[in-house]
């Protein structure tokens, strides 16, 4: 499934600058160092920070797009900064675990 | 042999949000080198950490990347407060971070774990109130 084809089923896309990318499993983490350490490229990652440093860690970990779960907002700032380096950043109104759960079911 | 090729990045000690921008600069201009992906992200994950280290524990530094024929060194110096007990702070969760810190998503205390699982060597050349100096070397 694309980033793209993702946002046809309940995401909603706040930045969407490379929609073809495909995910392929999912990370879960706030914790920067631990999702440098852990999630997979290609991987979604669904988190509740949305600082500028988000924006690096996706960048840095090739994962296809940042989830960001119980409807945190993002920073004007940091979604111009996800639009110039090409990350995608999507919004679930659900907590983390049943954002997980949906992903769960659309990926399988 | 042909010179080496050297990026090398000031790190400012007070802006956290802009901390990253060398690892990210690094991470383009080794892509459009056409180095292995799996490569690059090894070793500007392990810049990242490094970078953060030196603007959430020394007030900022600087970072060099030389890229060799057949192996990528990254130096990170710093005029900090060193490292007291180098051993403690490699352990997994050890951090003197502040709640600021934590608050940002640092401060796990798994830095220089991922730096050095990351790498395939690293030396950590500290002296207390004068600062650290970082070496990691991956290899092509
Ligand atoms: N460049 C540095 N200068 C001074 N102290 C450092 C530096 N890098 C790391 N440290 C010390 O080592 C500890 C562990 O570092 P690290 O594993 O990266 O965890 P964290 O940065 O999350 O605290 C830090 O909390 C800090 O006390
Ligand atoms: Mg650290």
């Amino acid at each position: 499934m694309t980033v793209s084809e993702l946002t046809q089923n309940g995401l909603t896309a706040l930045t969407l600058p490379d929609g073809d990318r495909s995910i392929e499993g999912v990370y879960m983490g706030d914790l920067l160092s631990w999702v440098m350490g852990n999630a997979s490229t290609d991987n979604a990652w669904i988190t509740i920070m949305s600082n500028l440093n988000v924006v690096a860690v996706a960048v840095l970990t090739d994962v296809s797009c940042v989830i960001l779960a119980e409807g945190v907002e993002l920073p004007a700032d940091v979604k111009a900064q996800a639009e110039a380096k090409g990350v995608n950043i999507l919004t679930s109104e659900l907590p983390s675990y049943e954002t997980a759960v949906k992903l769960y079911e659309l990926l399988r | 042999m042909p010179e080496p090729l050297v990026f090398h990045f000031d790190v400012d000690g007070n802006d956290f949000t802009s901390a990253g921008t060398a690892s990210v600069t690094v991470k383009k201009n080794l892509r459009q080198l056409g180095l292995p992906s799996e490569v690059i992200k090894k070793l500007s994950i392990a810049m990242y950490e490094g970078e953060i280290n030196m603007v959430i524990h020394a007030d900022g530094g600087t970072a060099d990347v030389i890229v060799g024929e057949s192996y990528i060194d990254i130096i990170l110096a710093d005029h900090g407060p060193g490292i007291p007990n180098v051993e403690l702070a490699m352990q997994e969760g050890y951090s003197t971070a502040t709640a600021q810190i934590h608050s940002l998503g640092f401060g796990a205390g798994m830095g220089l774990p991922n730096m050095k699982r990351y790498s395939d060597e690293m030396t950590i050349d500290t002296r207390l109130n004068e600062g650290t100096t970082v070496k990691m070397r991956i290899y092509l």
